[in-house]
């Protein structure tokens, strides 16, 4: 693909040049010397790719939807994390591909008379779920509130008083509304995020491509993306893992609350629950008329879904105690 | 058919090689693109390895620059429709040889803009679930799957014409309608669906009422087809200025009367807009207000929307009047309005969007240095593919490069760059139109 020497000095003008294809030696030298240094600053711009650490294996680049994968292909999937995570976190874990259970659809009640804005369950979340510590990804905001308003514009997220809870002031914590209608879902291009029979909108972490347009359909800032690797301190990895849920996730992929899988398909409560002192938290099957959930919902006068004008249809249910 | 294949390669390599040659104007040009080309591609090497950290932004405001860049350069490549419609539909004459600049202006965008989403990805390496057929679409559900093939169709449809009529002009033979026609027509339609589809990506979020408007869509089309001939003009003028191709005054007069209609009808819109979001004052305002006042001691848009404004507005009021029939004045306008376009149509589009978050959280965003070098990086790319393109295609057009002189040497081509009086630098400047 080398060309003939450019003649920009005007040596070859007019058809004065040495015809087609001739190449002389002065000419030679000057094309390898331009291809060369060419080349020299190609490499010299691709320098920081040195510092690559995390190689994307080749089962992991060929890897199918998780729709797709066979019992035979997910067995060698959950055995590739589970040696990753061996090797990077030194802690040899349980991963397991927790599937829905029949019959069983999962709603969240919280209870904002209740709820004292500790972030219990922001910390619990982070710990049970394995999100990076550094940058730290949260997957519950809690809002401050002032009294007599819903306006989440007039809410505070970064509140740091020494107590709570403040006078004047209500908490609301928002976390994924496991929605009927997903906006999130319809806009993902590879379908990498759906809904479960059970109700919870997953993500295949492996089969994202990091496009975000799932965080920007969110109308609940419930998606979070790894801007960067993620960072956990060896021990504070919890060895229980869900493929669809907890597992470490990698760099330039979304994540999100899932409900806690790893524990509400094993019949157990979500860990924010499990840690609120005020009780504020309820979690259960809709399905079933005698759970805690369908009794909430059938006798309390008021409930709110978040944005309810949107259409999204909620799974998650703001109540008061009146 | 090998002989064809043979010829067709033999084209290829002509074109190839003349990409190679030219004045030193054209080296320092190429030279200064390449360099800010490895600026970019270093910039993107630092992100590749640690992760879009590297820009300014966050879940809060989770696409920035590059996706207002590609918002933007959307609707110049769809802009390309503006001179195909006047020279098929109105049988134009002026703008009839034009017509290649323009669609070729669309090939170069299109390869930006795919740049622009792929340095976008969290998992570039992942690019394959994204195939028909090889991933897994998501169609047609997602607007980014319909963003996806209205994107590569335009770009294959553009490749197509302009591939076609120029090897048509090499060979001196007259192109077979047949061959051509009905793409240009639905590259027509193409054009609207491209802009009209990105336009749809915000429109159909629920969640983000500043996008979640039906406005949107037509301001789009309105802003591509003021900035987009506007960039052609200027384009056109470079041409002429620097090769001894041809181009009438007349021809730039036609582009200022398609950007003049336009751009009424952009700043009309935009005073729709405007009058919607203040006069009812529903909550929905606050990432109006944002924009264009400020909200909450946050105003990093405020200047910038003004900027764009008052260069819309008096771009709209030069173009109106007479003196922009002279060119000077029509070049100020143009680059007016593409600068304001370009603000209006990407920060000033993408970013309020995402300000105040949904939970009602500001978090402004600024682009970071890399950031800024990648998006660099890929405009000079975008430039430096147009140079070529024009590079390969002025010297069809006059015959100076056609099988009939296939034997002989290129060289004359060498001084083809510069501004010459040898306007019969061959005898077979054929009377093809394309």
């Amino acid at each position: 693909m080398t060309p003939n020497p450019p003649c920009s000095s005007g040596a070859c003008n007019g058809g004065g040049g040495n015809g087609n294809g001739g190449m002389n030696r002065r000419s030679f030298l000057r094309t390898s010397g331009v291809l060369a240094s060419g080349i020299a600053a190609l490499a010299a711009s691709l320098a920081p790719l040195r510092d690559l650490t995390d190689y994307t294996s080749a089962a992991e680049f060929m890897q199918k939807h998780y729709k797709e994968l066979s019992k035979d292909d997910m067995d060698k999937v959950l055995d590739r994390i589970t040696r990753e995570v061996e090797k990077q976190y030194a802690i040899r874990p349980h991963v397991k591909d927790y599937k829905p259970m029949d019959g069983v659809e999962f709603v969240y009640c919280l209870n904002l008379t209740r709820c004292i804005g500790c972030r219990k369950c922001v910390h619990a979340c982070v710990a049970e779920n394995n999100q990076s510590r550094d940058p730290e990804i949260q997957y519950i905001r809690v809002l401050k509130m002032p009294h007599g308003s819903f306006d989440m514009e007039k809410g505070d997220h970064n509140y740091s008083t020494p107590t709570v809870p403040e006078k004047g002031f209500f908490y609301m914590p928002v976390q994924c509304q496991q929605c009927k209608n997903p906006p999130c879902v319809k806009v993902c291009p590879v379908e990498a995020t759906w809904q479960e029979t059970d109700g919870i909108t997953v993500i295949d972490y492996d089969w994202c491509i990091g496009c975000r347009y799932c965080e920007a359909a969110c109308p609940y800032f419930a998606r979070r993306f790894n801007w960067t690797k993620p960072s956990i301190p060896k021990d504070s990895i919890n060895p229980e893992m869900s493929y669809l849920g907890n597992r470490p996730r990698k760099q330039g992929v979304m994540e999100k609350c899932h409900f806690c899988i790893q524990r509400t398909r094993a019949g157990k409560y979500p860990a924010c629950l499990e840690v609120c002192p005020a009780g504020a938290r309820k979690f259960g099957n809709i399905l079933d008329p005698n759970s805690e959930v369908s009794y909430i919902l059938r006798t309390k006068k008021v409930f709110v879904q978040l944005k309810e004008e949107l259409g999204t249809s909620p799974r998650f249910f703001y109540y008061f105690d009146v | 058919m090998i002989n064809a294949t043979k010829n067709y390669f033999h084209f290829l390599w002509r074109c190839g090689r003349i990409a190679f040659v030219g004045d030193w104007r054209y080296y320092a040009w190429m030279g200064i693109l390449s360099v800010i080309i490895l600026l970019g591609i270093n910039a993107y090497a630092k992100q590749f390895v640690h992760g879009l950290m590297v820009t300014g932004m966050s879940d809060q405001v989770s696409w920035g620059v590059y996706i207002a860049n590609f918002t933007f350069i959307v609707g110049v490549a769809a802009a390309a429709a503006m001179l195909v419609i006047p020279v098929y539909i109105y049988d134009n004459k002026e703008l009839h040889d034009l017509v290649i600049f323009g669609e070729l202006l669309a090939v170069a965008a299109i390869l930006m803009c795919l740049a622009f989403v792929t340095v976008d990805l969290g998992r570039p390496d992942r690019f394959w679930h994204l195939i028909p057929g090889i991933g897994k679409f998501n169609f047609p559900g997602s607007m980014l799957s319909w963003d996806v093939i209205v994107l590569n169709g335009y770009l294959l449809l553009n490749v197509h014409i302009c591939g076609y009529l120029l090897y048509c002009r090499y060979q001196g033979r007259t192109p077979s309608k047949w061959f051509y026609i009905p793409f240009v027509f639905l590259a027509i339609g193409w054009a609207i669906s491209i802009h009209t589809v990105t336009a749809f990506l915000y429109v159909g979020l629920g969640g983000r009422p500043f996008w979640n408007a039906s406005i949107v869509g037509p301001r789009f089309l309105a802003s591509a087809f003021t900035a987009g001939p506007a960039i052609i003009i200027l384009a056109l003028q470079v041409i002429r200025h620097v090769t001894d191709y041809r181009i009438s005054d007349k021809a730039l007069l036609t582009l200022r009367s398609i950007v003049q209609v336009s751009m009424l009808i952009n700043v009309f819109l935009l005073f729709n807009e405007v009058f919607k979001e203040f006069y009812t004052r529903t909550s929905h305002v606050a990432a109006s207000n944002y924009l264009y006042f400020g909200l909450h001691g946050f105003h990093a848009l405020v200047p910038w929307i003004w900027t764009a404004i008052l260069f819309n507005i008096v771009a709209m009021f030069i173009l109106v009047l007479p003196m922009s029939k002279s060119l000077k004045y029509l070049n100020v306008a143009c680059v007016l309005a593409i600068v304001g376009i370009w603000i209006e149509k990407g920060m000033g589009l993408v970013i309020p969007g995402f300000i105040p978050s949904p939970l009602g959280e500001m978090v402004e965003y600024t682009p970071s240095l890399n950031e800024t070098l990648v998006c660099l990086g890929i405009w000079a790319f975008g430039l430096l593919a147009y140079t070529l393109f024009l590079r390969m295609s002025i010297p069809i057009l006059q015959g100076r490069i056609a099988k009939s002189n296939e034997g002989a040497s290129d060289d004359h081509l060498f001084a083809a760059g510069q501004k010459s009086d040898q306007t019969t630098a061959s005898p077979h400047v054929t009377t093809t139109h394309i």
